[in-house]
This record gives C-alpha cells, sequence and structure tokens, in this order.
C-alpha cells in the first residue's frame, strides 16, 4: 500500500507495539497478559509494516527464518518444563529464583521461560501465515 | 519423582524442534530423527519393564495434584502401546531414509514425524480426557501435513476426504468432552471413572458413550464410519501409508477401549453390545470390501478396517480374555501391517507400480522378498503359528466362553477371506510372470534400508507367535488392569481413590 501516512506512522508504531508484546509477555506472570497475547501483538505490528511497506522491507526485522523462530520457541517451553526434572520434581514443576538487579527484587521462574517459548511459537506462527499469504498475493501483482 | 512417562513425550518434541532448527541440513535431521527413535524405543522398553515389575506408574504434570491438573499414566496397556510405537517408529524411520524423496525431507518430512510420534505417544500416556483431545489434534495436524505433503493430485483427494471427516469426528469428541465435563465436573480420567456411576441422569451417560462411540468410532474407522480410510491411505509415500495404517487408526482404538473400560461402565448391557455388533459388522464390511481391490495398498486399507472389527469385537466380549487378547491382536496387527505397506513399497521400488494387474514375478527374481511378504500375509490371515494365530484364537475362544456364535462364525470367515485376498496379492504379484510391459527398474542404491525394516518386522510377527507366552502374559496383564480399573484410579488419585 502506498500511504505516506501509513509508512510513517507504521514504524512509530512498530517500536511502541514491540514494547507493548513485551510489557504484555512480562505482565502475563500475574495479571491478564502473557506470550500468546504479546506474541499477537508482536505479529500484528510486524504485519502492519508489511502492509505499509512491502513484506521483503518487514522480513529485515527478522534475525532469522520464521520456522526457526517457531523451533527456538518449542525448545524453550520444553526446556522450561524439563528443569525441574533435574531436580527430580515432576516435569514443569515451576522453578523460582530471586534476583536482585539494580535494587530490584526480580521473581523469575520456568513459567516466564515457558511463556517467552509460547512468545517467539506465536511471533513466528503468524508470520508463517501472513507471509505465504502475502507473497502470493504479491506475485500476483 | 517418575520422569520416565514424560519422556516418550518430549524426546519427539525436542527431536523435532531441533530438526526445524536444522532446517536446511537434511542430513542433520536425518541423525537427529534415528538417534531419537532409537532412544525412544530405550525409553519404550525400560518404561515397559517399570510397569510390568512395579505396577501402573502416574506422575502429576506440574506437581498440580490430581484432578486438577493434567496427569500421565502408563498402565499396562498404555506402556505396551508406547513400547509397540517405539518399533514401528524406528523401524519407519529406517524406511524412509532408503524411500523417502529430497523434496519432502526438504520440506520437514521428519519435524512432522517427530510431532506425529509425539501426538501418539501423548494420546497412549494421558490421563486427562481433554488432554487426550489436545494429544489427538497433534497427531491429527502432523497427519494431515504428512497426508498432503508433496501436493500430488491424489494426495491432495485423499487429503481433503481424509481431514473433512476427522474434523468432523475432533468436534464431536470435543462436543462429548464438554458435555461431560458439565455433567461430572472433571477431566481427570481415574476421578471421572468415579464420578460417572453416581450422576443424576445415567441416561445422559449413555447418550454421552454413544457420542464418544462416535467420535472414536471415525477416527478408528470402525463401520459405518470408515469410508475415509481405503480413500486416503493408499496416496502418500509408503512410509507415511505404513506408519498411518499400522499405528494411526489404532489410537482411536486405543482411546475407545479405555474410555470403554474406564468411563462409561454403567450401561455395559447397551454400549458394549453396540461396540460388539459394530466390530462384527466392520470385520465383515473391511474384507469384503478388500477383495474387490486391485491396488497393493487400497486392498491393505480395507484389511485395516477388517482388523480393526477384531479389535472393537474383543473390547464388545468385554471379559478379561477377550481384553488380553485384543491387546495381543492390537500389537501383532501394528507389526504385521506395518510390514504388509513396507513389502509394497518394495515392489513400488522394483516395477513402479501398485497395480497387483500390472506385477508379476517378484518371486521369481527376489525368493526372498517373498517369503518375507507370505510371514506377514499368513500372519494377518491368522495361520500358526505366526502372531496372528494366537491373537484370532484367543478373541475366538472369549467368544465361544460368552456364546457369541455369531460373531465367533463371522470372525473365522473373515479370516478365511483374509487368507483368500493375501492369496490374491501372492498369486498376482509374487507369483504369476510379470505381465508385458512392466517396467522393471534397477533396486538401486539403500535397498538394506529397505529390507532390514522388513526383515525386523517379519521376525517379531514368527517371534510373538512360535514364543507367544511373554507376550501374552503382558496382554493379560494389561487385560486385567483395563477390567479393574480401581488399580489405576489409585495409582492416579493416590489413597482418596481407594475410598
Amino acid at each position: 500500500m502506498n500511504s505516506l501516512i501509513l509508512r510513517t506512522a507504521s514504524r512509530f508504531l512498530l517500536i511502541l507495539l514491540f514494547q507493548f508484546s513485551i510489557f504484555l509477555l512480562l505482565r502475563g506472570h500475574n495479571d491478564p497478559g502473557g506470550g500468546f497475547v504479546g506474541g499477537l501483538v508482536l505479529a500484528a505490528a510486524l504485519t502492519l509494516y508489511a502492509i505499509a511497506y512491502d513484506v521483503r522491507s518487514m522480513r529485515r526485522f527478522l534475525p532469522c527464518r520464521a520456522q526457526t523462530i517457531i523451533a527456538w520457541g518449542l525448545l524453550a517451553a520444553a526446556l522450561s518444563g524439563v528443569w525441574s526434572m533435574f531436580k527430580g520434581q515432576p516435569f514443569m514443576t515451576g522453578q523460582w529464583a530471586h534476583v536482585y538487579i539494580l535494587g530490584l527484587d526480580l521473581h523469575l521462574g520456568t513459567p516466564l521461560l515457558f511463556d517467552i517459548g509460547v512468545y517467539l511459537t506465536v511471533v513466528g506462527v503468524v508470520l508463517i501465515v501472513i507471509m505465504s499469504l502475502a507473497e502470493e498475493v504479491e506475485e500476483d501483482d | 519423582m517418575n520422569s520416565l512417562i514424560v519422556l516418550p513425550i518430549l524426546l519427539p518434541l525436542l527431536v523435532g524442534a531441533s530438526c526445524v532448527v536444522v532446517w536446511r541440513y537434511v542430513a542433520a535431521q536425518r541423525i537427529l530423527t534415528l538417534a531419537g527413535s532409537i532412544v525412544y524405543l530405550a525409553v519404550a522398553v525400560v518404561l515397559l519393564e517399570r510397569v510390568a515389575s512395579e505396577g501402573i506408574q502416574a506422575v502429576q504434570k506440574g506437581a498440580w495434584i490430581a484432578p486438577f491438573g493434567i496427569t500421565l499414566v502408563a498402565d499396562m496397556f498404555s506402556a505396551v502401546m508406547v513400547a509397540t510405537t517405539g518399533v514401528v517408529t524406528l523401524v519407519i524411520v529406517v524406511y524412509s531414509l532408503g524411500t523417502m524423496d529430497r523434496a519432502r525431507e526438504a520440506w520437514g518430512y521428519y519435524p512432522l514425524f517427530n510431532i506425529l510420534i509425539m501426538g501418539v505417544s501423548g494420546a497412549f500416556l494421558t490421563g486427562d480426557i481433554f488432554n487426550l483431545f489436545v494429544w489427538f489434534e497433534v497427531l491429527l495436524i502432523s497427519s494431515f501435513v504428512l497426508l498432503a505433503l508433496g501436493g500430488e493430485r491424489a494426495q491432495l483427494e485423499g487429503a481433503i476426504k481424509y481431514v473433512t471427516l476427522n474434523l468432523v469426528a475432533s468436534a464431536f469428541f470435543l462436543a462429548a468432552v464438554g458435555i461431560l465435563y458439565a455433567m461430572a465436573g472433571s477431566l481427570n480420567m481415574a476421578d471421572l471413572s468415579q464420578r460417572l456411576g453416581d450422576v443424576a441422569q445415567p441416561g445422559l451417560v449413555t447418550t454421552l458413550a454413544i457420542l464418544f462411540l462416535v467420535a472414536f468410532g471415525i477416527k478408528g474407522a470402525i463401520f459405518p464410519l470408515f469410508f475415509w480410510l481405503p480413500a486416503s491411505y493408499h496416496t502418500p509415500p509408503v512410509a507415511v501409508s505404513a506408519i498411518f495404517g499400522g499405528l494411526l487408526t489404532k489410537v482411536g482404538v486405543y482411546a475407545l477401549i479405555r474410555v470403554f473400560t474406564l468411563l462409561f461402565l454403567n450401561n455395559v448391557d447397551y454400549t458394549h453390545t453396540i461396540i460388539l455388533w459394530a466390530g462384527g459388522i466392520t470385520m465383515v464390511t473391511g474384507v469384503l470390501g478388500a477383495v474387490a481391490q486391485y491396488e497393493f495398498r487400497r486392498l491393505l486399507s480395507f484389511h485395516i478396517v477388517s482388523q480393526i472389527g477384531y479389535m472393537v469385537m474383543g473390547l464388545g466380549f468385554f471379559t478379561p480374555l477377550a481384553l488380553a487378547g485384543t491387546v495381543f491382536f492390537i500389537v501383532h496387527n501394528i507389526f504385521v501391517k506395518t510390514n504388509l505397506f513396507l513389502v509394497s513399497g518394495v515392489s513400488h521400488r522394483l516395477h513402479g507400480t501398485y497395480d497387483l494387474k500390472k506385477l508379476g514375478g517378484l518371486y521369481r527374481a527376489h525368493p526372498w522378498i517373498g517369503m518375507l511378504f507370505l510371514l506377514s500375509a499368513l500372519s494377518l490371515a491368522g495361520v500358526p503359528p505366526l502372531s496372528g494365530f494366537f491373537g484370532k484364537l484367543v478373541l475366538i475362544k472369549a467368544g465361544l466362553g460368552i456364546e457369541q456364535f455369531v460373531l465367533v462364525a463371522a470372525a473365522l470367515g473373515v479370516s478365511l477371506l483374509t487368507l483368500f485376498s493375501m492369496t490374491k496379492i501372492w498369486a498376482e504379484a509374487f507369483w504369476k510372470p510379470l505381465p508385458d510391459g512392466t517396467a522393471v527398474k534397477a533396486p538401486g542404491g539403500g535397498m538394506a534400508l529397505l529390507l532390514g525394516p522388513i526383515v525386523t518386522l517379519a521376525v517379531l510377527a514368527v517371534v510373538m507367535g512360535v514364543a507367544a507366552g511373554p507376550f501374552f502374559a503382558l496382554a493379560q496383564q494389561a487385560g486385567e488392569q483395563l477390567l479393574n480399573p480401581e488399580s489405576y484410579i489409585r495409582a492416579v488419585l493416590g489413597a482418596r481413590g481407594g475410598s
């Protein structure tokens, strides 16, 4: 789509929505939010960018192929479950630790890792769907 | 705690995801998958041994206490099924190395295959009915893609039928789970087993049971819901056909046996009679359908339906002997059916066709392949001393024990017809001279990758027959556990289950 307004806006929105998606991911720990919705927001932001420009310029933001993002997401989620097995607890038992950084008391645990896995998987899946559809349309043009 | 039960699910997931990471390096995917399936088999055997020696194993995922969390349970039946999956997986992976074409390998055959195995293991091991639904979806979605991967015309036609029918079945399944939850307030199967006994409306439970029967009936290909199976199973590459034909429909049968031995026991006379007759008719229609076929794999597909009938009939008899026979028969059938598909792949490799009329002379050119086929085919028909004989013997004995003479007669008749149609394959593909105009291809490299799996499975068919004792002892243990759900419930719910 050739719209100056959309193009300019989508660049700012991309950054804002990316931050928002990270916010949602972390917020999901105790409040509504989480990896799934966070991943959807990021994928939506990238899709918006792809609509404003084209799929190829959107692809620049991806560090690797979308399939690989899914794979790392799955591995992260699986790993979060395996962690507890090494401590002799059942699969997927939450493991927690308090981390002190910059005077903050961070309560980190494997559910966050699981959520990050979900986040990555959702981003990857949505992008694959969008890209396969969009590229078909772009080839037709 | 017992993390062994998680491994058959976790392992294929890790291998599958790693395969996607090394997407561009097919050789690495092959090695990962092969190594993964060897480890899987080892884990499955250890699990089987553990269950045999220590009884039913259960683990509460995330340490959420049952019935609130998701429980994984390995009773004898589950453990046997997982071990069988391990054998078939390894065999099919080796066979795939020799037969799968580059394009399919490059487009994610190995990741999909691993996810499929994850779904199958999950379905066998879960103790939660909604989780069972999820695992069914996992295995179905990967099987959809495996079936359509390659995009040949026949494949897509088969895939559309397969996908549509299975989605309908999933909708039934999901609706049934929803109603079940509304009625009993639990999804944990052990917990449900206790609660369904004193639900206010027993009529509704029976209705629900039939809803589950329809859902699993479609997935397991029971009369009159089987027609999607022969329409689709002969279209993908042989390795995929073999794992679908050998393993996948049996997951439906497994689920059927699980819910009708654990959950729906308050109107056994009604529900299990329906199951019994559905099994009988499935048996007969399947084999009659096979008689008319002249496509190698289509013929075998109709036999899948027919054999499913035996298993379902065993569930319908609902005696300890019959259930033991069913478990034994399922394992035997998975090995033998997979093997017959693998043999059809060899004939395709040698002559480039699955059409029995165009095949011929295989016995003269390759006597060993003929013998390997014959072992599996006779075992399928139930000729002593091969594995099929004992499976059928036990089922028939169980049928005679409760005086179901009509069904016993049907089962025997179906055996004869099975023998007849196996003889047809033998006469057409192996015995008659090669018709003019059929190509003779050089076998090409990697024949050992094709024959190794076939020999392994044929040997298993012989061993399960000649030394049936230990195998049948396991099946008997499985049958007893299925008929006495108390031990299952106790393993899941702990001491509370005893009340």
